[in-house]
């Protein structure tokens, strides 16, 4: 160390004025943790999540057998159909990883049109869930009917709700993008919607596998 | 159009908290995701094969065994999280986890796995 340094301490701005000086502008936000506390609130809440459906997948685990009199999983699942619902859903996952790629290289237009595709993939998997509720309904199953039908319209109905709130982020999302209205980075707040639905998809692999395919 | 891929280096690398960027965005050719895409695609239709087909025994672990595959590579390569910094994965898988260990023990408890 030099006797200029070792006596001429330089005043605290003049320090830190220094350090920002130096810090290379790709360093990430300037936070305790050097990360986007959106990105991780987000990564927190979606930890939270699993607690949420991992209590209604064991509920319903715990009563798909209660349905004395009434009929059960064998009777109502339409697996084909399922199959294909979970196979949007999947492919929803694509487009979305899709649009925030595009939203990472600041193609706007390519962004709202992955986005859109997402949120219609999205959509047609709500319609079939809203189908094969109708169905098992005019079948004589609903919401109390049994403690296996309980679980299952909780369970699924949820999953469903959580799809829902995606598709309307995804849509707002776009709007907002139309108008160049996102507040602060745009490639984070598409990627931060992109989580979200990428979760409401891994939690649908955990639902159709120990759910549809896997009997009581 | 034209992507290039950036992610030669992970960031599990580098330390939490010491300024790892996170704002690196994760640049993987649309092509890589379209192929995990078609893989995963595969798997689910595999799953969909086994639960007509009757192999017995192998049935419920080859099942799980295709869920943990196709869930963790959502979350790895969808999510990025394997290119990500390493408290975000600490922050999901830990939640992951608690939720895993504490229902798993709640359903043992109700003896759901004794198959009576």
């Amino acid at each position: 160390m030099s006797e200029a340094t070792l006596t001429e301490s330089p005043a605290p701005d003049e320090h830190n004025a220094v350090v920002e000086h130096a810090a290379p502008a790709t360093h990430g936000p300037p936070t305790s943790t050097g990360l986007s506390n959106n990105k991780l609130a987000m990564w927190l809440f979606l930890g939270s999540e699993c607690l949420l459906f991992g209590g209604l997948i064991s509920t319903y685990m715990l009563y798909r057998g209660r349905h004395t009199g009434t009929p059960g999983p064998a009777q109502l699942w339409d697996i084909p159909l399922t199959s294909v619902s979970s196979f949007v859903l999947l492919m929803s996952s694509l487009t979305m990883v899709l649009a925030v790629s595009a939203a990472q290289q600041r193609d706007d237009r390519l962004t709202i049109v992955w986005l859109s595709v997402t949120a219609l993939l999205g959509s047609t998997f709500v319609g079939a869930q809203v189908y094969e509720f109708t169905s098992f309904y005019h079948e004589g199953v609903g919401f109390t009917t049994s403690l296996f039908s309980s679980s299952f319209f909780t369970l699924t109905g949820f999953h469903g709700i959580h799809v829902t709130v995606g598709i309307i982020l995804l849509m707002s999302l776009v709007g907002i993008i139309s108008r160049s209205e996102v507040p602060g980075d745009k490639a984070e707040v598409v990627e931060l919607v992109g989580l979200y639905w990428h979760f409401v998809d891994i939690v649908w692999i955990v639902i159709f596998t120990l759910v549809y395919l896997i009997p009581a | 159009m034209t992507t290039v891929d950036h992610t030669t280096r992970s960031d599990h690398d580098a330390p939490i908290g010491h300024g790892s960027p996170d704002d690196v965005h994760v640049h993987k050719p649309n092509s890589f995701y379209i192929k995990v895409a078609v893989a995963l695609a595969i798997v689910t239709a595999v799953e969909v094969g086994l639960y007509y087909l009757s192999i017995g025994k192998l049935f419920l672990p080859a099942l799980l065994i295709l869920m943990v595959v196709k869930f963790v590579t959502v979350v790895s390569l969808f999510m990025h999280l394997r290119f990500d910094n390493r408290l975000f994965s600490w922050l999901f898988y830990s939640g992951l986890f608690l939720a895993v260990s504490v229902y798993l023990a709640a359903l043992m408890t109700f003896r759901v796995f004794d198959g009576s």
